[in-house]
């Protein structure tokens, strides 16, 4: 019996009958379990957004407190709300929109070659944003960014007051920087040394960035500053480039000047 | 019976997977920084191994020598697949904290060690039972360097506070060493050590005799 296993035709059939067993196994496993895992996706992705507001409340379900958001998508290129047309154009729904998926896309996105402080490498033209509106008048505006620390990718949401200047919270929902110095940007009291400042200067420019050391309070910047992680500095010089990236000309920063003049329509 | 029990309980002390045989240390270094992450990793190890121990143990006569390494991945992969996919729908925050140390299972040395040393010789039910045993052995393990770590590291147990540390307040400076994987190294050196002063039998036998000084001028 030992001997006849190792004929050629016996070693064909073990092997393809195993693979067969075991594909269709991990299949059923993959495609069974798929609902629930984006589920959990989708929840965390809300959680993530309502944390970044300030808008989280235990007795409350996530999704319950989401139906006040509202999700729009943002043409980052005209700056304005994309029309209907546009989506239509580019085939996406503010529902199902994937900002991710659609920085691959070269239909959707530009390349960053040569100008890319944020190390992203393609931007999508479109980002959804969350208002929270109270009446007609946006209350509260979360976006959505993402730029390169020192190993990882990290995505994260900041939140702004209605002077679409002024930080509401900002934290980070996917990041795999080191644990215990670049991971403390998940701290609770570090992210909430965001609540309160100003992103942009007088002249317009998205200016908030981390200092090295710390924050002198008597700094007349001090408003843009907020301390930087202790022995984290490429992950601090991460987060200042991503959010001054997104906050400034390439990125939200044409859309939060139409919505400071112009308001909402 | 006297068998079962060795072969449940033998890996934890007398015969433990990574104070022993020293395998399995890669992800020991790498998950320990946090109980939880720690406990759902050993979960899941133990789950695969016995299992996979369990598959390979019923087709051991009809695996082909020639591809039998090759046999044994395919099940281990399959499984810790399917291991992966089920965190990922069940335990979605503790998944994005391995990322990809649940797939790194795969290549841990206990589970393919064990299919090979044990699954291949023994019949279906022993070796599901050498794989918990097995899989109890890391897990002991990695409890007990998770706790030193996150403890002194991070002052915390479980995530909750335990040591008041200066970020929040209170007197305890965190080691941020202990956060690093090469911490993970001075633990598990202290552990097989204290292991080895306890079970004498487990000290091997030196290599060679370092000579003694034949003269103390040379030493000064």
């Amino acid at each position: 019996m030992a001997s006849s296993n190792d004929s050629i035709k016996k070693t064909i059939i073990v092997a393809l009958s195993l693979c067969l067993v075991c594909s269709i196994f991990v299949a059923a496993a993959a495609v069974g379990l798929k609902p629930i895992q984006n589920t959990n996706k989708d929840l965390d992705r809300k959680r993530n957004i309502l944390s970044a507001a300030g808008m989280l409340d235990p007795s409350k379900s996530v999704d319950e407190i989401f139906e006040s958001v509202e999700t729009r998508i943002v043409n980052l290129q005209t700056g304005e709300f994309a029309t209907q047309a546009e989506l239509d154009d580019a085939g996406i729904k503010a529902s199902t929109f994937d900002q991710k998926a659609a920085a691959k896309d070269p239909s959707l996105s530009i390349s960053l070659k040569g100008s890319d402080p944020a190390g992203i490498k393609r931007r999508s033209n479109f980002s959804a944003v969350y208002l929270v509106k109270s009446g007609d008048n946006i209350d509260r505006i979360i976006l959505p960014v993402h730029g390169y620390g020192l190993w990882s990718t990290m995505y994260g949401f900041m939140a702004l007051k209605n002077d679409f200047n002024t930080v509401i919270g900002f934290g980070f929902y996917d990041q795999a920087e080191t644990p215990g110095l670049g991971g403390e940007v998940d701290n609770p009291n570090w992210k909430a040394l965001w609540k309160g400042k100003e992103v942009y200067n007088d002249q317009g420019q998205a200016v908030i960035e981390l200092a090295k050391g710390g924050v002198d309070s008597s700094d007349p910047n001090a408003s843009h500053k907020v301390d930087g992680l202790s022995g984290a500095t490429l992950t601090s010089r991460g987060v200042t480039h991503l959010v001054q990236y997104w906050l400034g000309k390439e990125g939200f920063g044409p859309f939060l000047s139409h919505l400071r003049s112009e308001g909402v329509q | 019976m006297s068998d079962v029990k060795s072969v449940l309980f033998g890996p934890i002390l007398s015969n433990n997977p990574i104070a022993l045989q020293i395998l399995g240390i890669c992800s020991a270094l790498a998950v320990t920084s946090s109980l939880s992450v720690s406990l759902v990793m050993a979960i899941a190890l133990t789950l695969v191994t016995a299992f996979s121990n369990f598959f390979i143990a019923i087709i051991r006569n009809h695996i082909p020598n020639s591809i039998r390494i090759i046999v044994q991945m395919i099940i281990i992969a399959s499984l810790v697949i399917v291991v992966d996919q089920v965190l990922k729908a069940f335990a979605y925050e503790i998944s994005k904290q391995l990322s990809v140390f649940v797939g790194l299972i795969i290549t841990n040395c206990i589970v393919m060690g064990r299919a090979e040393a044990f699954a291949m010789k023994n019949g279906p039910g022993m070796s599901f039972l050498d794989g918990i045993g097995n899989g109890l052995g890391y897990s002991a393990m990695l409890i007990v360097v998770a706790f030193f770590r996150e403890l002194l590291g991070a002052g915390k147990l479980f995530g909750v506070e335990i040591f008041a540390t200066v970020q929040n307040g209170g007197w305890y400076q965190p080691n941020g060493l202990m956060l690093l994987p090469p911490s993970a190294f001075f633990v598990i050196g202290l552990v097989i050590w204290a292991l080895r002063a306890y079970k004498t039998e487990q000290v091997e036998e030196p290599e060679f005799k370092i000579a003694a000084n034949s003269r103390s001028q040379e030493a000064l």
